[in-house]
Protein backbone atom coordinates (compact mmCIF):
# COMPACT_ATOMS: atom_id res chain seq x y z
CA UNK A 1 0.00 0.00 0.00
CA UNK A 2 2.79 2.35 1.18
CA UNK A 3 5.22 1.08 -1.79
CA UNK A 4 2.27 1.81 -4.04
CA UNK A 5 1.67 5.38 -2.84
CA UNK A 6 5.07 6.30 -3.16
CA UNK A 7 4.94 4.63 -6.62
CA UNK A 8 2.13 6.82 -7.80
CA UNK A 9 3.44 10.17 -6.47
CA UNK A 10 6.91 9.24 -8.41
CA UNK A 11 5.24 8.44 -11.90
CA UNK A 12 2.87 11.96 -11.22
CA UNK A 13 6.08 14.10 -10.10
CA UNK A 14 7.81 12.70 -12.77
CA UNK A 15 4.98 14.01 -15.63
CA UNK A 16 4.85 16.91 -13.82
CA UNK A 17 8.44 18.06 -13.63
CA UNK A 18 8.13 16.91 -17.81
CA UNK A 19 6.12 19.65 -17.90
CA UNK A 20 7.67 22.30 -15.73
CA UNK A 21 10.72 21.77 -17.10
CA UNK A 22 9.68 21.68 -21.18
CA UNK A 23 7.18 24.46 -20.74
CA UNK A 24 9.87 26.93 -19.34
CA UNK A 25 13.06 25.73 -21.37
CA UNK A 26 12.27 27.99 -23.75
CA UNK A 27 11.81 31.38 -22.47
CA UNK A 28 9.23 32.53 -25.90
CA UNK A 29 6.36 31.70 -23.61
CA UNK A 30 6.34 35.11 -21.72
CA UNK A 31 5.82 36.87 -25.11
CA UNK A 32 3.11 33.92 -26.38
CA UNK A 33 1.23 33.48 -22.93
CA UNK A 34 1.56 37.01 -21.31
CA UNK A 35 1.80 40.18 -23.79
CA UNK A 36 -0.97 38.32 -25.65
CA UNK A 37 -3.37 37.72 -23.49
CA UNK A 38 -2.51 41.49 -21.84
CA UNK A 39 -3.28 42.93 -25.09
CA UNK A 40 -6.26 41.08 -25.25
CA UNK A 41 -7.97 41.98 -22.11
CA UNK A 42 -6.67 45.82 -22.74
CA UNK A 43 -9.09 45.83 -25.61
CA UNK A 44 -12.06 44.91 -23.26
CA UNK A 45 -10.67 47.54 -20.17
CA UNK A 46 -10.39 50.72 -22.68
CA UNK A 47 -14.04 49.41 -24.49
CA UNK A 48 -15.39 49.22 -20.93
CA UNK A 49 -13.39 52.96 -20.11
CA UNK A 50 -14.78 54.16 -23.40
CA UNK A 51 -18.32 53.27 -22.41
CA UNK A 52 -17.71 54.55 -19.29
CA UNK A 53 -18.65 51.71 -16.81
CA UNK A 54 -17.79 51.24 -13.52
CA UNK A 55 -14.46 50.78 -12.60
CA UNK A 56 -14.47 47.22 -11.48
CA UNK A 57 -15.19 46.48 -14.77
CA UNK A 58 -11.52 46.34 -15.40
CA UNK A 59 -11.04 44.42 -12.36
CA UNK A 60 -13.60 41.92 -14.02
CA UNK A 61 -11.64 41.80 -17.19
CA UNK A 62 -8.20 41.40 -15.67
CA UNK A 63 -9.37 38.36 -13.23
CA UNK A 64 -11.29 36.99 -16.25
CA UNK A 65 -8.19 36.95 -18.39
CA UNK A 66 -5.78 35.38 -15.38
CA UNK A 67 -8.50 32.57 -15.30
CA UNK A 68 -8.34 32.06 -19.06
CA UNK A 69 -5.08 30.99 -18.74
CA UNK A 70 -6.34 27.91 -16.56
CA UNK A 71 -8.78 27.28 -18.99
CA UNK A 72 -7.12 27.64 -21.97
CA UNK A 73 -4.24 24.72 -20.55
CA UNK A 74 -6.92 22.73 -19.28
CA UNK A 75 -8.48 22.43 -22.88
CA UNK A 76 -5.10 22.23 -24.91
CA UNK A 77 -2.81 21.16 -22.22
CA UNK A 78 -4.87 18.76 -20.55
CA UNK A 79 -7.76 17.44 -22.14
CA UNK A 80 -5.47 17.11 -25.64
CA UNK A 81 -2.05 16.13 -24.15
CA UNK A 82 -3.23 12.22 -24.23
CA UNK A 83 -3.92 12.68 -27.95
CA UNK A 84 -0.67 14.64 -28.61
CA UNK A 85 0.88 11.26 -26.51
CA UNK A 86 -0.51 9.04 -29.29
CA UNK A 87 0.89 11.16 -32.03
CA UNK A 88 4.39 10.88 -30.71
CA UNK A 89 4.39 7.07 -29.45
CA UNK A 90 4.06 8.22 -25.94
CA UNK A 91 0.76 7.28 -25.37
CA UNK A 92 1.95 3.70 -26.07
CA UNK A 93 4.94 3.51 -23.67
CA UNK A 94 2.19 4.93 -20.49
CA UNK A 95 0.15 2.11 -21.86
CA UNK A 96 2.66 -0.60 -21.31
CA UNK A 97 4.30 0.53 -18.50
CA UNK A 98 2.71 -0.46 -14.96
CA UNK A 99 1.89 2.82 -14.06
CA UNK A 100 -2.07 3.96 -12.60
CA UNK A 101 -2.78 6.04 -15.66
CA UNK A 102 -4.59 8.57 -12.94
CA UNK A 103 -1.18 9.22 -11.86
CA UNK A 104 -0.10 10.37 -15.25
CA UNK A 105 -3.12 12.30 -15.24
CA UNK A 106 -2.12 13.87 -11.87
CA UNK A 107 1.28 14.97 -13.04
CA UNK A 108 -0.16 16.16 -15.87
CA UNK A 109 -2.46 18.51 -14.05
CA UNK A 110 0.03 19.65 -10.95
CA UNK A 111 2.56 20.28 -13.93
CA UNK A 112 0.18 22.18 -15.85
CA UNK A 113 -1.24 24.25 -12.98
CA UNK A 114 2.24 25.43 -12.22
CA UNK A 115 3.05 26.77 -15.46
CA UNK A 116 -0.05 28.57 -15.59
CA UNK A 117 0.66 29.94 -12.23
CA UNK A 118 3.58 31.74 -13.23
CA UNK A 119 1.67 32.39 -16.47
CA UNK A 120 -1.05 33.83 -14.45
CA UNK A 121 0.34 35.95 -11.50
CA UNK A 122 2.14 37.92 -14.69
CA UNK A 123 -0.37 38.59 -16.26
CA UNK A 124 -2.55 39.13 -12.98
CA UNK A 125 0.37 41.54 -11.57
CA UNK A 126 0.62 43.39 -14.92
CA UNK A 127 -2.85 44.11 -15.77
CA UNK A 128 -3.77 45.15 -12.10
CA UNK A 129 -0.82 47.49 -12.13
CA UNK A 130 -1.37 49.08 -15.45
CA UNK A 131 -5.40 48.90 -15.29
CA UNK A 132 -5.28 50.30 -11.74
CA UNK A 133 -7.95 47.74 -10.64
CA UNK A 134 -9.50 48.61 -7.32
CA UNK A 135 -9.31 45.81 -5.36
CA UNK A 136 -11.54 44.93 -1.63
CA UNK A 137 -10.08 42.16 -1.07
CA UNK A 138 -11.15 41.34 3.11
CA UNK A 139 -10.63 37.34 3.32
CA UNK A 140 -7.89 36.18 1.14
CA UNK A 141 -8.29 33.10 2.41
CA UNK A 142 -12.04 33.11 0.64
CA UNK A 143 -10.14 33.97 -2.20
CA UNK A 144 -7.67 31.38 -2.03
CA UNK A 145 -10.15 28.86 -1.16
CA UNK A 146 -12.54 29.68 -3.94
CA UNK A 147 -8.95 29.99 -6.52
CA UNK A 148 -8.22 26.31 -5.72
CA UNK A 149 -11.84 24.82 -5.76
CA UNK A 150 -12.05 26.16 -9.57
CA UNK A 151 -8.66 24.75 -10.32
CA UNK A 152 -9.59 21.41 -9.12
CA UNK A 153 -12.74 21.27 -10.67
CA UNK A 154 -11.49 22.33 -13.49
CA UNK A 155 -8.49 19.79 -13.99
CA UNK A 156 -10.83 17.25 -13.19
CA UNK A 157 -12.95 18.55 -15.94
CA UNK A 158 -9.98 18.29 -18.28
CA UNK A 159 -9.19 14.73 -16.86
CA UNK A 160 -12.33 13.46 -18.11
CA UNK A 161 -12.03 15.46 -21.67
CA UNK A 162 -8.57 13.25 -21.66
CA UNK A 163 -10.26 10.05 -21.93
CA UNK A 164 -12.58 11.51 -24.87
CA UNK A 165 -9.54 12.59 -26.53
CA UNK A 166 -7.18 9.34 -26.23
CA UNK A 167 -10.16 7.49 -28.19
CA UNK A 168 -11.58 9.76 -30.60
CA UNK A 169 -8.39 11.64 -31.62
CA UNK A 170 -8.78 14.31 -33.94
CA UNK A 171 -12.69 14.86 -33.42
CA UNK A 172 -11.88 15.34 -29.94
CA UNK A 173 -9.63 17.96 -30.90
CA UNK A 174 -12.80 19.80 -32.95
CA UNK A 175 -15.07 19.56 -29.89
CA UNK A 176 -12.12 21.55 -27.77
CA UNK A 177 -12.05 23.97 -30.64
CA UNK A 178 -15.33 24.30 -30.31
CA UNK A 179 -15.51 24.91 -26.38
CA UNK A 180 -13.17 27.50 -26.45
CA UNK A 181 -15.18 30.38 -27.58
CA UNK A 182 -18.66 29.46 -26.20
CA UNK A 183 -17.13 28.95 -22.90
CA UNK A 184 -15.17 32.68 -22.91
CA UNK A 185 -18.87 34.01 -23.51
CA UNK A 186 -20.76 31.44 -21.07
CA UNK A 187 -18.71 31.59 -18.10
CA UNK A 188 -18.19 35.50 -18.43
CA UNK A 189 -14.55 35.51 -18.88
CA UNK A 190 -14.48 39.40 -19.80
CA UNK A 191 -18.05 40.39 -17.70
CA UNK A 192 -20.21 39.21 -14.92
CA UNK A 193 -22.34 36.27 -16.06
CA UNK A 194 -25.16 38.09 -13.97
CA UNK A 195 -25.85 40.56 -16.70
CA UNK A 196 -26.86 37.21 -19.05
CA UNK A 197 -30.10 36.26 -19.80
CA UNK A 198 -31.29 33.58 -16.94
CA UNK A 199 -31.57 30.72 -19.56
CA UNK A 200 -27.78 31.17 -20.69
CA UNK A 201 -27.19 31.54 -17.07
CA UNK A 202 -28.30 28.35 -16.20
CA UNK A 203 -26.45 26.91 -19.59
CA UNK A 204 -23.49 28.43 -17.81
CA UNK A 205 -23.80 26.98 -14.51
CA UNK A 206 -23.35 24.17 -15.75
CA UNK A 207 -19.58 24.49 -16.13
CA UNK A 208 -17.31 25.08 -13.07
CA UNK A 209 -15.84 28.20 -13.75
CA UNK A 210 -18.48 30.13 -14.48
CA UNK A 211 -19.01 29.76 -10.22
CA UNK A 212 -14.86 30.06 -9.75
CA UNK A 213 -14.97 33.25 -11.58
CA UNK A 214 -17.76 34.45 -10.41
CA UNK A 215 -16.80 33.49 -6.80
CA UNK A 216 -13.24 34.97 -7.13
CA UNK A 217 -14.76 38.50 -8.64
CA UNK A 218 -17.51 38.68 -5.64
CA UNK A 219 -14.38 37.95 -3.09
CA UNK A 220 -11.51 40.34 -4.87
CA UNK A 221 -13.09 43.27 -6.59
CA UNK A 222 -16.51 43.76 -4.58
CA UNK A 223 -15.23 42.72 -1.31
CA UNK A 224 -17.78 39.70 -0.28
CA UNK A 225 -17.08 37.18 2.51
CA UNK A 226 -18.11 33.63 2.77
CA UNK A 227 -21.01 33.54 3.70
CA UNK A 228 -21.75 35.15 0.74
CA UNK A 229 -20.01 33.29 -1.46
CA UNK A 230 -21.09 29.59 0.10
CA UNK A 231 -23.51 28.84 -2.85
CA UNK A 232 -20.10 29.24 -4.97
CA UNK A 233 -18.33 27.12 -2.66
CA UNK A 234 -21.12 24.14 -2.61
CA UNK A 235 -21.51 23.83 -6.36
CA UNK A 236 -17.47 23.99 -6.65
CA UNK A 237 -17.48 20.90 -4.07
CA UNK A 238 -20.24 19.50 -6.14
CA UNK A 239 -18.76 19.37 -9.25
CA UNK A 240 -15.21 18.18 -8.07
CA UNK A 241 -17.19 15.20 -6.28
CA UNK A 242 -18.50 13.97 -9.90
CA UNK A 243 -16.04 15.00 -11.77
CA UNK A 244 -13.28 13.18 -10.35
CA UNK A 245 -14.72 9.71 -9.99
CA UNK A 246 -15.64 10.34 -13.65
CA UNK A 247 -13.27 11.03 -14.88
CA UNK A 248 -10.98 7.70 -13.77
CA UNK A 249 -14.32 5.82 -14.99
CA UNK A 250 -14.10 7.82 -18.01
CA UNK A 251 -10.23 6.54 -18.67
CA UNK A 252 -11.01 3.18 -17.48
CA UNK A 253 -13.86 3.05 -20.00
CA UNK A 254 -11.98 4.24 -22.88
CA UNK A 255 -8.86 2.71 -22.27
CA UNK A 256 -10.98 -0.60 -22.65
CA UNK A 257 -12.90 -0.05 -25.59
CA UNK A 258 -10.30 1.60 -27.44
CA UNK A 259 -8.19 -1.47 -26.81
CA UNK A 260 -11.29 -3.43 -28.28
CA UNK A 261 -12.18 -1.49 -30.95
CA UNK A 262 -7.87 -1.08 -32.04
CA UNK A 263 -8.13 2.30 -31.89
CA UNK A 264 -6.24 3.08 -28.97
CA UNK A 265 -2.66 3.82 -30.89
CA UNK A 266 -4.22 4.07 -34.12
CA UNK A 267 -3.10 7.20 -35.69
CA UNK A 268 -3.81 10.55 -37.59
CA UNK A 269 -7.65 9.57 -37.51
CA UNK B 1 7.01 -27.20 -18.93
CA UNK B 2 5.73 -23.20 -19.00
CA UNK B 3 6.41 -21.48 -21.40
CA UNK B 4 7.72 -18.01 -21.17
CA UNK B 5 5.02 -16.52 -23.88
CA UNK B 6 1.88 -18.95 -25.64
CA UNK B 7 -0.86 -17.86 -27.52
CA UNK B 8 -3.64 -20.23 -28.27
CA UNK B 9 -5.84 -20.15 -31.20
CA UNK B 10 -5.22 -16.42 -30.94
CA UNK B 11 -7.74 -14.53 -32.99
CA UNK B 12 -8.01 -10.80 -33.96
CA UNK B 13 -10.22 -8.93 -36.18
CA UNK B 14 -10.93 -5.20 -37.38
CA UNK B 15 -13.77 -3.74 -38.87
CA UNK B 16 -12.43 -3.04 -42.50
CA UNK B 17 -14.15 -1.17 -45.19
CA UNK B 18 -17.89 -0.58 -45.68
CA UNK B 19 -18.63 -3.13 -43.24
CA UNK B 20 -16.16 -6.03 -43.81
CA UNK B 21 -14.26 -7.79 -41.31
CA UNK B 22 -10.21 -8.14 -41.58
CA UNK B 23 -9.23 -10.92 -39.87
CA UNK B 24 -5.31 -9.68 -38.80
CA UNK B 25 -4.72 -12.79 -36.65
CA UNK B 26 -6.04 -16.07 -37.82
CA UNK B 27 -5.66 -18.52 -34.31
CA UNK B 28 -1.98 -17.95 -34.21
CA UNK B 29 -0.75 -20.60 -31.80
CA UNK B 30 2.77 -19.94 -30.54
CA UNK B 31 5.11 -21.28 -27.61
CA UNK B 32 8.23 -19.47 -26.96
CA UNK B 33 10.36 -20.43 -24.27
CA UNK B 34 12.82 -17.94 -21.53
CA UNK B 35 15.90 -17.01 -22.82
CA UNK B 36 14.97 -17.51 -26.45
CA UNK B 37 15.30 -15.04 -29.27
CA UNK B 38 11.77 -15.40 -31.24
CA UNK B 39 11.25 -14.16 -34.51
CA UNK B 40 8.11 -13.28 -36.25
CA UNK B 41 8.53 -12.71 -39.88
CA UNK B 42 6.22 -11.50 -42.46
CA UNK B 43 5.72 -8.72 -45.06
CA UNK B 44 3.51 -5.43 -43.87
CA UNK B 45 -0.13 -6.12 -42.85
CA UNK B 46 0.57 -10.03 -41.95
CA UNK B 47 -0.63 -9.51 -38.77
CA UNK B 48 3.03 -8.95 -36.89
CA UNK B 49 2.07 -5.68 -34.51
CA UNK B 50 -1.25 -6.57 -34.03
CA UNK B 51 0.24 -10.22 -32.16
CA UNK B 52 2.68 -7.93 -30.38
CA UNK B 53 0.39 -5.42 -29.50
CA UNK B 54 -2.02 -7.91 -27.89
CA UNK B 55 1.26 -9.79 -25.67
CA UNK B 56 1.88 -5.86 -24.32
CA UNK B 57 -1.59 -5.17 -23.60
CA UNK B 58 -2.20 -2.73 -25.88
CA UNK B 59 -4.52 -4.64 -27.97
CA UNK B 60 -7.75 -6.83 -26.87
CA UNK B 61 -7.38 -10.02 -28.38
CA UNK B 62 -11.12 -10.71 -30.53
CA UNK B 63 -10.76 -14.39 -29.17
CA UNK B 64 -8.46 -17.53 -28.18
CA UNK B 65 -6.05 -16.50 -25.27
CA UNK B 66 -2.46 -15.22 -24.85
CA UNK B 67 0.02 -15.79 -21.74
CA UNK B 68 3.22 -13.86 -20.92
CA UNK B 69 5.57 -15.38 -18.45
CA UNK B 70 1.79 -17.45 -17.20
CA UNK B 71 0.22 -13.82 -17.20
CA UNK B 72 -3.11 -14.09 -19.20
CA UNK B 73 -2.89 -10.26 -21.12
CA UNK B 74 -6.22 -9.77 -20.54
CA UNK B 75 -7.05 -10.47 -16.98
CA UNK B 76 -3.21 -10.05 -15.68
CA UNK B 77 -2.31 -6.99 -17.68
CA UNK B 78 -0.87 -4.89 -14.64
CA UNK B 79 1.14 -8.09 -13.92
CA UNK B 80 2.43 -8.66 -17.34
CA UNK B 81 3.06 -4.50 -17.90
CA UNK B 82 5.91 -5.04 -14.80
CA UNK B 83 8.28 -7.72 -16.68
CA UNK B 84 7.75 -6.34 -20.30
CA UNK B 85 9.06 -3.49 -22.31
CA UNK B 86 8.56 -2.85 -25.93
CA UNK B 87 10.56 -1.32 -28.62
CA UNK B 88 9.17 -0.05 -32.12
CA UNK B 89 11.29 1.03 -34.77
CA UNK B 90 10.92 4.49 -36.53
CA UNK B 91 9.15 5.80 -33.23
CA UNK B 92 10.69 8.02 -31.11
CA UNK B 93 8.78 8.13 -27.69
CA UNK B 94 9.87 10.73 -25.29
CA UNK B 95 9.97 15.07 -25.50
CA UNK B 96 11.85 16.78 -27.89
CA UNK B 97 12.37 19.67 -25.62
CA UNK B 98 14.23 17.16 -23.04
CA UNK B 99 17.89 15.84 -23.53
CA UNK B 100 18.37 12.34 -24.00
CA UNK B 101 19.31 11.86 -20.49
CA UNK B 102 15.98 13.70 -18.90
CA UNK B 103 13.95 11.81 -21.18
CA UNK B 104 15.32 8.71 -19.68
CA UNK B 105 15.02 8.98 -16.38
CA UNK B 106 11.14 10.25 -16.98
CA UNK B 107 10.83 6.90 -18.39
CA UNK B 108 13.08 5.21 -15.42
CA UNK B 109 10.25 6.78 -13.58
CA UNK B 110 7.77 4.71 -14.77
CA UNK B 111 9.04 1.33 -13.73
CA UNK B 112 9.60 2.94 -10.30
CA UNK B 113 13.57 2.88 -10.57
CA UNK B 114 14.87 4.97 -7.39
CA UNK B 115 17.24 8.47 -8.43
CA UNK B 116 20.37 6.34 -7.71
CA UNK B 117 19.09 3.10 -9.90
CA UNK B 118 18.35 5.11 -12.45
CA UNK B 119 21.46 7.33 -12.51
CA UNK B 120 23.25 4.19 -12.86
CA UNK B 121 20.77 2.62 -15.01
CA UNK B 122 21.24 5.28 -17.42
CA UNK B 123 24.99 6.08 -17.49
CA UNK B 124 25.41 2.52 -18.08
CA UNK B 125 22.95 1.86 -21.32
CA UNK B 126 24.44 4.82 -22.77
CA UNK B 127 27.76 3.77 -22.60
CA UNK B 128 26.58 0.36 -23.69
CA UNK B 129 25.15 1.59 -26.73
CA UNK B 130 28.04 4.29 -27.59
CA UNK B 131 26.32 7.58 -27.05
CA UNK B 132 27.27 8.86 -23.97
CA UNK B 133 28.45 11.92 -25.69
CA UNK B 134 24.87 12.84 -26.20
CA UNK B 135 23.60 12.61 -22.45
CA UNK B 136 22.64 16.44 -22.28
CA UNK B 137 21.92 16.64 -26.35
CA UNK B 138 17.51 17.70 -26.56
CA UNK B 139 15.75 14.85 -28.16
CA UNK B 140 14.61 16.92 -31.08
CA UNK B 141 18.85 17.43 -32.34
CA UNK B 142 19.52 13.47 -32.74
CA UNK B 143 19.63 11.95 -36.01
CA UNK B 144 16.99 9.01 -36.68
CA UNK B 145 20.09 6.73 -35.70
CA UNK B 146 20.66 8.13 -31.94
CA UNK B 147 16.91 8.34 -31.29
CA UNK B 148 16.72 4.36 -32.24
CA UNK B 149 19.34 4.18 -29.60
CA UNK B 150 17.84 6.47 -27.09
CA UNK B 151 14.53 4.31 -27.86
CA UNK B 152 16.39 1.27 -27.16
CA UNK B 153 17.62 2.26 -23.68
CA UNK B 154 14.10 3.07 -22.67
CA UNK B 155 13.16 -0.26 -23.47
CA UNK B 156 15.96 -1.78 -21.87
CA UNK B 157 15.72 1.10 -18.74
CA UNK B 158 13.67 -1.27 -16.26
CA UNK B 159 15.28 -4.67 -17.07
CA UNK B 160 12.65 -6.66 -18.97
CA UNK B 161 12.26 -10.27 -18.65
CA UNK B 162 10.68 -9.83 -22.05
CA UNK B 163 11.50 -7.64 -24.44
CA UNK B 164 8.97 -7.33 -27.18
CA UNK B 165 10.61 -5.56 -30.48
CA UNK B 166 8.55 -4.20 -33.08
CA UNK B 167 10.76 -3.94 -36.25
CA UNK B 168 13.67 -2.35 -34.11
CA UNK B 169 15.95 -1.82 -37.01
CA UNK B 170 13.41 -0.14 -39.40
CA UNK B 171 14.93 2.80 -41.54
CA UNK B 172 18.35 2.42 -39.56
CA UNK B 173 21.45 2.67 -42.09
CA UNK B 174 23.14 -1.12 -42.06
CA UNK B 175 25.92 -0.58 -39.83
CA UNK B 176 23.73 1.42 -37.40
CA UNK B 177 21.46 -1.39 -37.60
CA UNK B 178 23.83 -3.99 -37.55
CA UNK B 179 25.14 -2.93 -34.28
CA UNK B 180 21.97 -2.70 -32.62
CA UNK B 181 21.57 -6.31 -33.73
CA UNK B 182 24.44 -7.27 -32.12
CA UNK B 183 24.02 -5.73 -28.78
CA UNK B 184 20.42 -6.87 -28.83
CA UNK B 185 21.67 -10.62 -29.23
CA UNK B 186 24.16 -9.81 -26.46
CA UNK B 187 21.97 -8.45 -24.13
CA UNK B 188 19.42 -11.27 -24.34
CA UNK B 189 22.18 -13.72 -24.55
CA UNK B 190 24.92 -13.11 -21.85
CA UNK B 191 23.85 -9.85 -20.38
CA UNK B 192 20.04 -10.32 -19.41
CA UNK B 193 19.32 -13.95 -20.30
CA UNK B 194 16.08 -12.29 -21.57
CA UNK B 195 13.13 -13.52 -23.86
CA UNK B 196 13.32 -11.47 -26.94
CA UNK B 197 9.77 -11.57 -29.52
CA UNK B 198 11.49 -9.68 -32.57
CA UNK B 199 9.32 -8.83 -35.57
CA UNK B 200 11.02 -7.71 -38.77
CA UNK B 201 10.44 -7.90 -42.50
CA UNK B 202 13.91 -8.06 -42.70
CA UNK B 203 15.04 -11.72 -43.57
CA UNK B 204 18.73 -11.20 -42.73
CA UNK B 205 17.75 -9.78 -39.52
CA UNK B 206 15.77 -12.69 -38.70
CA UNK B 207 18.24 -15.25 -39.83
CA UNK B 208 21.07 -13.50 -37.82
CA UNK B 209 18.89 -12.58 -34.68
CA UNK B 210 16.82 -15.56 -33.77
CA UNK B 211 16.64 -18.81 -32.38
CA UNK B 212 13.81 -19.73 -33.91
CA UNK B 213 11.52 -18.16 -36.69
CA UNK B 214 7.77 -18.13 -37.23
CA UNK B 215 6.99 -16.98 -41.27
CA UNK B 216 3.52 -15.12 -40.89
CA UNK B 217 1.29 -14.18 -43.60
CA UNK B 218 -2.59 -13.05 -43.52
CA UNK B 219 -2.74 -13.75 -40.09
CA UNK B 220 -1.62 -16.95 -40.02
CA UNK B 221 1.69 -19.01 -39.06
CA UNK B 222 2.96 -20.89 -41.66
CA UNK B 223 5.74 -22.31 -40.48
CA UNK B 224 7.88 -22.24 -37.29
CA UNK B 225 11.34 -23.51 -36.68
CA UNK B 226 14.94 -22.62 -36.18
CA UNK B 227 16.08 -20.83 -39.35
CA UNK B 228 18.69 -22.98 -40.13
CA UNK B 229 16.09 -26.18 -39.64
CA UNK B 230 13.55 -24.03 -41.93
CA UNK B 231 16.15 -23.35 -44.98
CA UNK B 232 17.33 -26.99 -44.41
CA UNK B 233 13.85 -28.43 -45.06
CA UNK B 234 14.10 -26.76 -48.29
CA UNK B 235 17.22 -28.13 -49.44
CA UNK B 236 15.29 -30.46 -51.68
CA UNK B 237 14.10 -27.62 -53.14
CA UNK B 238 16.54 -25.76 -55.51
CA UNK B 239 16.63 -21.99 -55.46
CA UNK B 240 18.11 -20.07 -58.70
CA UNK B 241 18.87 -16.35 -59.71
CA UNK B 242 18.48 -15.82 -62.98
CA UNK B 243 19.09 -12.05 -64.33
CA UNK B 244 16.74 -11.03 -67.73
CA UNK B 245 17.18 -8.43 -70.17
CA UNK B 246 13.85 -6.44 -69.29
CA UNK B 247 12.42 -4.40 -66.63
CA UNK B 248 9.00 -4.20 -68.03
CA UNK B 249 7.88 -7.62 -69.00
CA UNK B 250 5.61 -9.47 -67.19
CA UNK B 251 6.58 -12.87 -65.91
CA UNK B 252 3.64 -14.46 -65.03
CA UNK B 253 3.95 -16.66 -67.43
CA UNK B 254 6.65 -18.92 -65.36
CA UNK B 255 3.40 -19.88 -63.15
CA UNK B 256 2.31 -22.18 -65.96
CA UNK B 257 5.42 -24.11 -65.95
CA UNK B 258 5.04 -27.29 -64.10
CA UNK B 259 7.51 -27.82 -60.84
CA UNK B 260 7.47 -23.75 -60.29
CA UNK B 261 7.06 -24.13 -56.57
CA UNK B 262 6.95 -19.88 -56.32
CA UNK B 263 9.35 -16.92 -57.77
CA UNK B 264 9.67 -13.05 -57.18
CA UNK B 265 10.71 -10.28 -59.84
CA UNK B 266 13.21 -7.50 -59.12
CA UNK B 267 13.51 -4.83 -61.52
CA UNK B 268 16.58 -2.55 -61.21
CA UNK B 269 15.59 0.44 -63.47
CA UNK B 270 19.09 1.70 -63.12
CA UNK B 271 20.75 -1.71 -65.14
CA UNK B 272 17.26 -2.57 -66.68
CA UNK B 273 17.38 -5.91 -65.75
CA UNK B 274 15.20 -7.61 -63.69
CA UNK B 275 15.97 -10.43 -61.23
CA UNK B 276 14.24 -13.47 -60.56
CA UNK B 277 14.37 -15.72 -57.71
CA UNK B 278 12.95 -18.81 -58.58
CA UNK B 279 12.09 -22.26 -56.01
CA UNK B 280 11.76 -24.97 -58.09
CA UNK B 281 10.53 -28.64 -57.26
CA UNK B 282 14.05 -30.37 -59.26
CA UNK B 283 16.51 -28.63 -61.22
CA UNK B 284 14.73 -29.90 -64.36
CA UNK B 285 12.07 -26.73 -64.35
CA UNK B 286 15.82 -24.39 -64.34
CA UNK B 287 15.55 -25.55 -68.19
CA UNK B 288 12.33 -24.97 -69.00
CA UNK B 289 12.27 -21.85 -67.59
CA UNK B 290 15.40 -20.40 -69.74
CA UNK B 291 13.38 -21.68 -72.41
CA UNK B 292 10.18 -20.25 -71.53
CA UNK B 293 11.80 -16.65 -71.46
CA UNK B 294 13.91 -17.36 -74.91
CA UNK B 295 10.39 -17.81 -76.30
CA UNK B 296 9.18 -14.46 -75.07
CA UNK B 297 12.03 -12.72 -76.24
CA UNK B 298 13.80 -12.26 -73.34
CA UNK B 299 17.32 -12.72 -72.58
CA UNK B 300 18.56 -14.80 -69.55
CA UNK B 301 21.99 -12.73 -68.90
CA UNK B 302 22.95 -14.57 -65.62
CA UNK B 303 21.98 -18.06 -63.62
CA UNK B 304 23.22 -19.04 -60.83
CA UNK B 305 22.15 -22.01 -58.25
CA UNK B 306 21.33 -20.53 -54.27
CA UNK B 307 21.61 -21.32 -50.96
CA UNK B 308 18.27 -21.73 -49.47
CA UNK B 309 17.53 -18.44 -47.83
CA UNK B 310 14.39 -17.38 -45.11
CA UNK B 311 13.38 -15.57 -48.28
CA UNK B 312 13.84 -18.74 -50.29
CA UNK B 313 11.19 -20.43 -47.60
CA UNK B 314 8.93 -17.57 -47.39
CA UNK B 315 8.63 -18.08 -51.04
CA UNK B 316 7.74 -22.21 -51.00
CA UNK B 317 4.77 -21.36 -48.37
CA UNK B 318 3.21 -18.68 -50.09
CA UNK B 319 4.51 -19.04 -53.83
CA UNK B 320 5.56 -15.06 -53.74
CA UNK B 321 8.10 -12.51 -51.98
CA UNK B 322 7.09 -10.11 -49.42
CA UNK B 323 6.76 -7.13 -51.82
CA UNK B 324 4.19 -8.44 -53.77
CA UNK B 325 2.46 -9.46 -50.50
CA UNK B 326 2.78 -6.91 -48.84
CA UNK B 327 -1.36 -5.26 -47.92
CA UNK B 328 -2.04 -2.18 -46.32
CA UNK B 329 -1.18 -2.72 -42.65
CA UNK B 330 -4.30 -2.67 -40.61
CA UNK B 331 -2.60 -1.39 -37.05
Amino acid sequence: MYRDLVFNLRVAYARLWVRVKGGNREPHWIVTEITIPILTLSAYVYLYKMLNAPAEFAGFVVIGGTMIAFWSNVLWNMSAQFYWEKETGNLQMYLVAPIPRMAILLGMALGGIINTALRATAILTVGTLVFQVPIMLREPSTALLIFLLTIVALYALGMLFASLFMLYGREAWHTASLLQEPVHFLSGFYFPVRYLPFMIQLVASAIPITFGLDGIRRVIISGENIVDVLPHVGALIIFIAILMPLSKLALNFMENLSKREGRLTLRWQ
Amino acid sequence: MQHCIETKDLVRTFKGPSKSTVKALDKVSVSIDEGEIFGLLGPNGAGKTTFIKILSTLLLPTSGEAYVNGFNVVKESHKVRKIINLVSGGETPGYGILTVRENLWFFSQLYGLSPSNAKEKIKKLMAELDFDEYTNVRMNKLSSGYRQRLNLARGLINDPKILFLDEPTLGLDVLTAKNLRNYLVNWAKLERKGTVLLTTHYMAEADEMCDRVAIIDQGKILACDSPQRLKENLTKNPAAKLEVSSIQANFDFLKTIQGIIGFTQTPNIQTGVTTLKVIARDESAFSKIIAKINQENLKVLTINKTEPTLEDVYISLVGRGFEEAEAPANV
